[in-house]
């Protein structure tokens, strides 16, 4: 089972969420797609096994061979080529890898290079199996890298997904293809905006989803409201506490030092099977 | 001469966009760009009134002519995004748009049509006018959408002759991020001393760091862990970076979200309002050296 945890707006509790329930399920993997900034391995602290580097395919041009005659900058959608009569000018950040330039150019000058544009790691801690990718600071494109994470997922093993935040492109791709997915809120105006949103994204994507409200007893009572008119299920409710920003600030994960959380991480996992048969 | 500030995090939900809003409120003279265009918060505390609104096509998207198509499955060898399946139909979603799909289909049966990705709006609020956008739910090219949203908020500025822009920018460190502050004068990143803040704070710091653009740190909720705030001061003054403020806990700030305003209106003189203007003060004096 793939559950994978999003929220839309940022600092809502994403990463809390999905390391304190992997502490609290046996035979777990977790893995964090927010590869701009990933924080699991931060409160996971785990033993790196393998580091592998995420190449992108760029084109390579011949300068002996081309005659620039412009057709793989005029294919190219993304204006990553630009020719001029003496050469052909590349632009890495705005390719997408797509091969098209490659296609068109009539004298087969065009091959194409490997650009390392992140990382992916893999690790242990706690008995829980930790993949996280992280994009080279000054590269654009976090998909790529997303796409890698996911390739090592071990589908029998409960699998928990850390997504970014937002709504756009690295979300779909973190959330794509799940079984399930929570979405973390707090019950603020700028929480429940950001959830309308990513409820829209998940709809789109027909992925069975439901709430988690982080830092409750915090704001208004509108993101309820909401939930109940949409008729969402609120899945888990973690209060606002002193003791669990505390322990987060510091780096630990609550269920550490509240064991008592394990369960209700368990009976969640056990409410998503549920909702999942019916 | 024009200045832009950006606000900036890395790690989301730092509160660049209570900060950004406070200081819309204490600056006079600017423009606003909400940058943060998937999704977007600004307006919850601004309420800006729309004057003009644009689609925004920032990417194609490939049609297949069923009339034509012959199933040979050619385009879904060669599309590298995976958004060609069996039935040869196209998955909107993962499809970007790169025509791949269109030179290798031998019926002519594929073309790229052009799709709207969302909207971008021109507003005029108490504060000023600003420039904001709405990316559709799921789709990519964020990227060009704020570049169009920081193209409209420099044409606002030369319009009322204006020479500061102020920048509420997304969480992470890709593209969106990289669109929002490239050219700026100052980033100004939030941070909050927790473990995820501070690892955080090293990767945006490394990226304004790669943009050659000035970073100023802001330390939001500076007392939740006092000795956090001690190890970024310490990194920071190490690495000559500028605190511009720290900023307290406090609930107040969540009061004044709820009745959607800003901090600074909603309750000036507390301790938050008040370390938020010496922020301020500190960023324009930045700016203006």
């Amino acid at each position: 089972m793939i559950i994978s945890i999003a929220s839309g707006k940022g600092g809502t509790g994403k990463t809390t969420v999905a390391v304190n329930m992997a502490l609290s399920l046996k035979d777990v993997q977790i893995l964090d797609c927010d590869v701009e900034e990933p924080n699991v391995h931060v409160l996971l602290q785990p033993k790196i096994n393998e580091t592998k580097p995420v190449y992108l395919s760029t084109p390579l041009i011949d300068e002996e061979k081309c005659n620039r005659c412009g057709k793989c900058s005029d294919f190219c959608e993304y204006n990553a080529l630009f020719v001029t009569p003496e050469k052909v000018l590349f632009f890495p950040q705005l390719c997408h890898s797509c091969g098209g330039c490659m296609l068109v150019c009539p004298k087969n000058a065009i091959t194409e290079k490997n650009v390392e544009i992140g990382m992916v790691k893999t690790g242990v801690a706690e008995g829980v199996e930790l993949v996280f990718g992280e994009l080279n600071v000054g590269e654009p494109m976090p998909v790529p890298v997303i796409k890698a994470v996911k390739k090592q997922i071990e589908s029998n093993k409960t699998v928990i997904i850390d997504s970014p935040p937002g709504a756009s492109c690295p979300v779909v791709e973190s959330v794509s293809g799940s079984d399930y997915c929570l979405l973390v809120s707090e019950p603020t105006p700028f929480g429940l905006h950001d959830l309308k949103i990513m409820v829209q994204v998940l709809e789109g994507l027909k992925t069975p989803f439901g709430v988690i409200i982080n830092r409750a007893g915090i704001g208004d009572k509108k993101t309820y409201d909401f939930c109940e008119e949409k008729g969402l299920p609120i899945l888990l409710e973690i209060p606002f506490q002193r003791k669990i920003a505390g322990l987060y600030s510091r780096g630990i994960p609550f269920v550490v030092n509240m064991p008592e959380w394990k369960r209700k991480f368990q009976s969640l996992m056990d409410d998503i099977e549920g909702l999942m048969k019916c | 001469m024009l200045k832009q500030v950006a606000v900036v995090s890395g790690k989301g939900g730092t509160g660049k966009t209570t900060i950004t809003a406070s200081f819309a409120a204490l600056a006079h003279d600017m423009v606003i760009a909400d940058c943060d265009v998937d999704a977007p918060d600004l307006h919850l505390l601004l309420h800006p009134q729309i004057v003009k609104t644009q689609e925004f096509k920032g990417s194609k998207l490939a049609a297949i002519d069923r009339t034509k198509c012959i199933k040979c499955g050619l385009c879904k060898e060669s599309c590298r995004f995976g958004s060609i399946n069996d039935s040869i139909t196209i998955d909107s979603l993962s499809c970007e748009g790169c025509g791949v799909c269109v030179i290798v289909c031998p019926e002519e049966a594929i073309s790229l049509k052009e799709r709207i990705s969302g909207y971008n709006f021109i507003s005029k609020t108490k504060y000023g006018t600003m420039s904001h956008a709405r990316l559709n739910p799921g789709e990519a090219n964020s990227g060009k959408l704020v570049t169009l949203v920081r193209h409209n908020a420099r044409k606002i500025a030369e319009e009322e002759d204006l020479d500061l822009i102020l920048i509420d920018g997304p969480p992470g460190i890709g593209c969106p991020v990289i669109a929002s502050v490239t050219g700026v004068d100052a980033g100004l990143i939030v941070t909050e001393p927790t473990m995820s803040g501070i690892h955080d704070l090293d990767r945006a710091l490394q990226l304004l760091n790669h943009f050659n653009i000035l970073p100023l740190v802001c330390i939001n909720k500076y007392d939740i862990n006092r000795k956090n705030t001690e190890k970024i001061v310490k990194s920071c003054e190490k690495n000559e970076v500028d605190i511009a403020g720290k900023i307290p806990f406090d609930p107040t700030v969540t009061e004044a979200m709820v009745a959607g305003k800003t901090i600074v209106e909603y309750s000036p003189e507390n301790e938050v309002s008040q370390e938020i203007k010496t922020t301020w003060k500190r960023v324009l004096s930045v700016l203006n050296k």
